[in-house]
């Protein structure tokens, strides 16, 4: 067991891990972050798309262990103030989402997507999102949910 | 300009998702999202063998492990099932069904079979347990391939069988309905007759949330509740108590959010009853996750189908004959409906079209592989792929448009309602001209046509090509009578139950349960125009058989067409209560009533009783007509008389670069007409995610097995599941004709999108290369498979 800091959604947390956990399941198991969804176990889909020190990242791809220190948003702490975050309510009005289980990382992947190129033509939004799959919407719409953001 | 208040109108809108905020918020609750207190984990031992005796199982250091519980095989069970795993559509009589255990004990039969399953206090451990058994493997040869499992000297893979040839079924010999005519009278005197072959390559529905399953009992009551991943929790809890059983009204199954399932979780797999069975002996609740790796090869699979097709037509292309042969994989073993799915498409095979004579041969066979069932269309894809490829080598053949090939051979909009198709079956409605006319006037057919001979002439290497599919399916399989003709063996109606409580809002109960069709928003929709609430004071209570006892679950896009026509009826029966109420209240007779959206007036005057108000009078009872129960709720349980015939027609553009091989999907436009449509917003969804997934089928997925038995792309890495940066943007119209057997004139829409587009991205690949004498390509058009297309046409 390592003993682990990580900063979630702005709360610190002191965790006892197995050196071989994964972050996704510390968020998951140890802080019943269940937002962050598990689809693969070859780093593939992207449900578990997090942000880590303002990076999106696969927490899939990351022992626990190496988050230590690292400030982490989860799909959890996206929306502040009880206000959702535009791309949360761009999803919504724009029916980018079915089942939903896609949908934290996919979100977190867009708001990551943004950050770093705020006004994307639809081939940079396609291409960028291409770490995080979809099994029901076809993207057509996740893609029109992003463009409407970027333009604000 | 004078308003008056209109209530509001909900059905037509693009109402936006009511599931939405729980889900972009990560409140979605999905099984593996779930602990309950004091469970233990669950990991499954596999063969790692498509074919092996299984001579002896050793658990003693899996069981000595730290933090295992217990280990069990197929022997330590035996007592434990009253019951094998079922299938329920033995689809001939003389069908050969093998036994099919949920731990198999004598033989491995694909790579994947389960062998064991360990219990253990952690995720990790039960996992790294499943390591430490060894099982005595003796392996025998495998066969994979369709064609090759028949052949003489093949592996048996079922010994006592005899054979790999489960059944044969044939159109002229096992359909309830005739055909109209038979191919014998009319093919020796066809002016032309095409025969085609086509193979349809096995695909992995690929549900991105993984299967997921936990048991948790009540030793003391002898009770067990169980959340599963999946789409149909009413039929889990029947087959689960023929299979251990445990009483029905002592299970309870909880279908939480689910993260799709596209047929693979209209399941009842041997997971859940080894979880059942596990808890039951353990007395401790037990959790199992899959993993992407595990699913790949434990989850059903979909399609694996070889087809023969031949028509016979009129040299000025009328279409007088189909007559088809196919063969099946059905995996291994069977499943809850492996033998029914190519069923799903035979009266099918000779599409939107007329014609004098139809037959059809379906026959399944096993292979060593991982079972098949049901994928998103089930059945439907693989007849309008073949019938929709073979009516563009008719036109080739003929030299003509295919575009007019299929005008002239459209069953014509006059001929409905309810036209008897040549297959034998009564389509409800269709206008198949104006689609297939909307379609071209969206993609400037004429305008493409020239486009593609300029780039022809001028001899660009990027080819353009125009596929269309011009496709008619059969959804909301019904009615039960029909069902039970064709050997299924269960019934097809839906339930519904609407309550409306004391204070006016309304807590609806339906049978159907949502893996994300948005079934909360367009069955509120229904209700608030109904009731004349608003959609928020519309609670959904789906997905779990202790709230809503009664249901069908969902499959076969029957959620609205069966599920929603259920509720209206419901509905109904809740609006005659309050009218009897309100009559009573107002001092009327009922006849004297007007109703709108919710409001009784009576004729002439201002005075008025809203629903919500009977609901009131209804709660406190203290002035109810004489004789009536107390309350306002109702409850329908629906048969509808027959299927909804959904059609329409899909056009892909594509560019192939003929030294590459690659496609590119300029442009894909999709016109469905699937009747009165409730929620644009959720249709045009549906369709998108349908398309996608076709064109995944029709250019990128295939599971692929080697030599030896083993599924060689059995994870994400290298199965691709297409991304955005594959699949095209996705145009959507819709024509729209009511279909007449159902009071709200609606039909499915769940699988139409994958049943019309891979024709649609088939043809327009070969329609590119058709100058170059291509022909055929074999699916999935990857670069590989075009270019060995043109290498093979050159030749
Ligand atoms: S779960 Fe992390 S990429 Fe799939
Ligand atoms: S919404 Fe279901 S996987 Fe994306």
């Amino acid at each position: 067991m390592r003993r682990t800091t990580l900063t979630v959604n702005g709360v610190r947390h002191e965790l006892d891990v197995e050196p071989r956990e994964l972050l996704v399941l510390a968020l998951r198991d140890h802080l019943g972050l269940t937002g962050t969804n598990i689809g693969c176990d070859t780093s593939s889909c992207g449900a578990c798309t997090i942000h880590m020190d303002g990076q999106s990242v696969k927490s899939c791809t990351v022992l626990a262990v190496q988050a230590d220190g690292a400030e982490i948003t989860t799909i959890e702490g996206l929306a502040s103030n009880g206000e959702m975050h535009p791309m949360q309510s761009a999803f919504n009005e724009h029916h980018a989402l079915q089942c939903g289980y896609c949908t934290p990382g996919m979100i977190m992947a867009a708001v990551g997507l943004l950050q770093e190129n705020p006004n994307p033509t639809e081939n940079e939004i396609r291409s960028d999102l291409e770490g995080n799959l979809c099994r029901c919407t076809g993207y057509h719409n996740i893609v029109k949910a992003v463009r409407a953001v970027a333009a604000g | 300009m004078a308003t008056t208040e209109q209530p509001a109108r909900h059905v037509g809108a693009r109402v936006p998702r009511k599931e939405d905020p729980a889900m972009v918020t990560g409140q979605a609750r999905y099984t593996d999202d779930l602990t309950v207190p004091g469970m233990l984990w669950v990991a499954f031992v596999r063969s790692p063998f498509a074919h092996a005796t299984i001579k002896g199982i050793d658990t003693s250091a899996a069981k000595a492990a730290d933090g295992v519980v217990d280990v069990f095989t197929g022997a330590d069970l035996a007592d434990d099932f009253a019951a094998p795993i079922v299938c329920a559509w033995p689809i001939v009589d003389d069908i050969k069904i093998p036994e099919h255990w949920p731990l198999t004990k004598d033989k491995a039969r694909y790579a994947g079979d389960k062998v064991a399953m360990v219990v253990a206090d952690t995720r990790a451990g039960a996992k790294d347990a499943a390591e430490l058994v060894e099982v005595d493997y003796d392996p025998l040869p495998a066969v994979t391939d369709i064609e090759l499992a028949l052949a003489d000297g093949a592996p048996i893979l079922h010994d006592d069988l005899g054979t790999n040839l489960s059944m044969t079924w044939r159109h002229s010999e096992h359909s309830p309905v005739p055909a109209r005519g038979k191919p014998e009278d009319v093919f020796p005197a066809a002016d032309v007759v095409i025969k085609e072959k086509y193979r349809i390559q096995r695909a992995v529905p690929n549900a991105i949330e993984p299967r997921s399953i936990i048991v948790e009992p009540s030793p003391a009551q002898g009770e067990f509740t169980m959340w599963s991943a999946t789409q149909i929790p009413h039929i889990v809890r029947t087959v689960l108590t023929l299979m251990t059983g445990v009483p029905e009204a002592k299970l309870r199954v909880i279908a939480p959010a689910v993260g799709g399932g596209f047929g693979s979780k209209l399941q009842v797999y041997g997971e859940e009853a080894l979880l059942l069975v596990g808890s039951r002996k353990l007395g401790r609740a037990l959790k199992w996750t899959e993993e992407r790796q595990e699913a790949f090869v434990a989850t059903t699979h979909g399609r694996d189908v070889v087809q023969e097709v031949e028509l016979a037509a009129d040299r000025d292309g009328t279409l007088r004959g189909v007559k088809v042969r196919i063969v099946c994989s059905m995996g291994a073993y069977m499943q809850l409906l492996t033998p029914g799915i190519p069923l799903l498409g035979a009266w099918l095979y000779g599409g939107a079209y007329e014609s004098d004579a139809y037959d059809l041969e379906i026959n399944g066979v096993f292979t060593n592989t991982t079972p098949t069932d049901a994928y998103r269309g089930a059945g439907r894809p693989e007849a309008t792929y073949c019938i929709e490829r073979a009516m563009d080598a008719l036109a080739r053949e003929l030299d003509m448009d295919p575009a007019e090939l299929r005008r002239k051979n459209f069953v014509p909009a006059d001929a409905f309602p309810n036209h008897t198709i040549v297959s034998g079956l009564i389509v409800d409605s269709g206008d198949y001209h104006a689609s297939l006319d909307r379609l071209l006037e969206a993609l400037d057919y004429e305008g493409l046509r020239a486009e593609q001979k300029a780039r022809r002439e001028r001899g660009d290497n990027r080819l353009l090509g125009i596929g269309l599919s011009t496709y008619l399916e059969m959804c909301g399989l019904a009615p039960s009578r029909v069902a039970g003709a064709i050997k299924l063996v269960c019934g097809l109606w839906e339930a519904a139950q609407v309550r409306v409580m004391p204070t006016g809002t309304v807590q609806v109960m339906v049978g159907v349960t949502a893996t994300g069709q948005g079934h909360a928003t367009t069955f509120s929709q229904l209700v608030a125009d109904q009731l004349g609430v608003e959609i928020d004071d519309v609670e959904i209570i789906a997905g779990d058989t202790k709230q809503m006892a009664l249901g069908m679950d969902t499959y076969g896009s029957r959620s609205l067409a069966v599920g929603g026509i259920a509720l209206h009826l419901a509905g109904e029966k809740v609006v005659a209560k309050a009218r009897a109420i309100a009559a009573n209240a107002l001092e009327c007779a009922e006849d004297d009533l007007e109703y709108d959206t919710g409001t009784f007036t009576v004729k002439g005057t201002d005075k008025t009783m809203h629903v919500k108000e009977a609901a009131f009078a209804a709660w406190t009872a203290h002035a109810l007509p004489d004789g009536m129960e107390p309350g306002l709720e109702a409850t329908h349980v629906y048969d509808p008389p027959n299927f909804s015939w959904p059609a329409g027609a899909h056009g892909c553009v594509v560019s192939v670069d003929t030294e590459t091989g690659e496609v590119d999907i300029e442009r894909y436009v999709a016109v469905d007409d699937c009747g009165v449509v409730v929620n644009p917003a959720v249709v045009e969804g549906q369709v998108q995610g349908g398309v996608a997934q076709g064109i995944a089928e029709a250019l990128y997925e295939e599971a692929v097995y080697d030599e030896e038995g083993n599924l060689s792309n059995g994870s994400m890495t290298s199965y691709l599941v297409p991304t955005a940066a594959e699949i095209p943007p996705i145009e959507t119209h819709h024509t729209v004709t009511p279909s007449p057997t159902n009071p709200l004139g609606v039909k499915g829409i769940g699988e139409a999108g994958t049943i019309a587009s891979p024709p649609a991205v088939i043809n327009a690949v070969i329609d590119a290369l058709s100058g170059l004498g291509v022909t055929d390509v074999q699916r999935p058009a990857t670069p590989q498979n075009v270019w060995r297309a043109i290498e093979e046409a050159r030749q």
